[in-house]
């Protein structure tokens, strides 16, 4: 398997049909591990990394995960291949601008992936569709379990897993979602939410695009302390109470648009098909925008003929990398916005 | 939302309390929880922790009593990796996990600070023991010495390191 061989289809985890998927668009659990007896990555010679990234290369590619693996050198990629690795959250950013042997492996339905020597030598993580954090936490758990078996991790009993950054020390673990929340941005609660994060140590950023500015009302909410509590505490805390509560929020703020202002609701979503089913230009950013609305529009019923699927797969497939990947070269902004505007306007006008 | 104390002004503090199981939500505003003496702890961000790091290893390094005989400029830095404070609080990244140790002060208060004042793990454990850190970090220092001995040609130094490795496997 290439990259170039993932370009035409969406990520299992981005298909929309896991519970709560309307809102919870998937759920992610990572673990940040490094190998006892080596210099952490910043400190690591070329050739002690190459050892590193053969070593774990070679124990994880031998699992049974019920899954095809396959490994893609990141370092020798080129940087359209290691864009759409990104734009899948298959690899980090940081990973793919990072220098020197490193490397990811995948499953093949990108359910699992496991990058090498990033900022700490192993980064293990599993998706799942909609809201499964407990699901992808005792996956992953078993995963680790298996690799510890092959590989000495460094592991202090006072503590925990030693990281590169010690923000991560302790389980190593980061649990996040990735949120669709158009109605509380609509009716200017967002604050609240963003408010709310920060009261609980949560971090929030946006899903698609670089930066924090979260872009078409998407929010990925992830833990920020790793240390004092046991990882099933973290698992809980979060899939139990936090998530749901803002799922609860949402749910409310849009039942209030829909009985407060149908038509202020209706208006948005309808101008937003409108404009991708004409528009002959049209931007990353504007397509994330408008796609929200009509996502929205079909999670409240207010659209007919509309598949979430189809929804889902446009905000993946007209990525800049998936665009550029499926035509086989590097195209200017210009070209990107006429193909991106033609590959939606034929997807929303047959349906 | 009004704040529930005061009931004037707009809450802009939302606790979340669990106790024998149960979850009580509350919310004022800040003047109320000041009153009441309610601490709310803000994730500090590390950047501002590093610097504040670096401050104090500056000052404790500028005389007094306690450091007599230490020359000031001889910069607190790991044996195992050569990382120091200084060159951390730039890439906030740490160069081994000997650094846990060899920073042991400063680093266990930064880490309770962004760690919401938690200091111990209390999560998973490895089953296998890690009983070979020490043997870890005493191979990890030999190779960095023998590395520098045959970058300054120093053949025979190199050769007893070898075998002191050779040893240790
Ligand atoms: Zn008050
Ligand atoms: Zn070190």
């Amino acid at each position: 398997m290439r990259p170039s061989d993932l370009s035409n289809h969406i990520s299992q985890w981005f298909d929309g049909s896991g519970p709560g998927a309307d809102i919870v668009i998937s759920s992610r659990v990572r673990l940040a591990r490094n190998l006892g007896g080596f210099e952490f990555c910043s400190c690591l010679s070329f050739a002690r990394k190459r050892e590193v990234l053969y070593k774990l290369k070679e124990i994880i590619l031998g699992l049974d995960l019920g899954q095809d693996l396959f490994f893609i050198d990141v370092d020798n990629s080129s940087s359209l291949e290691q864009d759409l690795l990104v734009e899948r959250h298959l690899i980090s950013r940081q990973h793919a601008q990072a220098k020197g042997p490193r490397g990811a492996v995948i499953a093949c339905n990108e359910s699992f992936t496991a990058m090498i020597n990033e900022e700490d030598h192993l980064r293990i993580q599993v998706f799942k569709t909609g809201l499964q954090i407990k699901e992808c936490w005792e996956k992953i758990n078993r995963i680790d379990d298996l690799i510890e078996q092959q590989a000495e991790y460094a592991f202090d009993p006072e503590y925990g897993y030693l990281t590169a950054c010690p923000t991560n020390v302790g389980t190593g673990i980061r649990v996040s979602v990735m949120l669709h929340l158009p109605a509380l941005k609509m009716t200017g609660q967002i604050e609240k939410f963003y408010n709310a994060a920060k009261d609980t140590d949560l971090a929030v950023r946006g899903l698609f695009g670089e930066g924090t500015d979260a872009v078409g009302d998407f929010f990925q909410l992830s833990n920020q302390v790793t240390l004092g509590f046991s990882e099933q505490q973290i698992v809980e805390e979060f899939a139990g109470f936090i998530v749901p509560k803002i799922v609860e929020y949402e749910i409310m703020a849009r039942e209030k648009l829909l009985k407060a202002r149908p038509d202020m609701l209706d208006d948005k979503v309808q101008r937003a098909l409108g404009v991708l089913r004409s528009a002959r230009l049209i931007s990353s950013q504007e397509a994330l925008f408008l796609l929200s609305h009509v996502r929205m529009g079909v999670n409240l019923k207010r659209l007919e003929g509309i598949s979430m699927a189809t929804i889902n797969e446009l905000f993946m497939l007209t990525q800049p990398a998936h665009l550029q990947m499926r035509q086989g070269q590097e195209l200017d902004p210009d070209r990107r916005d006429a193909m991106r505007a033609q590959m939606i306007r034929s997807r929303l006008c047959q349906n | 939302m009004l704040c529930q104390s005061c009931k004037e002004r707009t809450a802009t503090i939302h606790l979340t309390e669990i106790s024998g199981g149960q979850r009580s939500e509350m919310h004022i505003c800040e003047q109320c929880a000041q009153e009441q003496g309610i601490v709310v702890k803000n994730q500090i961000p590390i950047n501002e922790l590093l610097s504040t790091l670096l401050s104090a290893q500056a000052e404790g390094q500028t005389g007094g009593a306690g450091t007599a005989g230490i020359d000031p400029s001889e910069e607190l830095s790991c044996p195992v990796c050569g990382m120091t404070l200084k060159k951390f609080s730039k890439t906030r990244l740490l160069g081994c996990p000997n650094d846990y140790i060899a920073f042991d002060e400063p680093l266990r208060s930064l880490i309770e600070r962004s760690q919401g004042g938690h200091s111990r793990h209390c999560g998973k454990t490895p089953s296998r023991a890690p009983s070979a850190m020490k043997n870890h970090m005493e191979m990890m220092n030999l190779r960095r010495q023998l590395e520098e001995a045959v970058k300054a040609e120093d053949y025979e130094t190199a050769a007893r390191i070898r075998d002191q490795m050779q040893q240790k496997l």
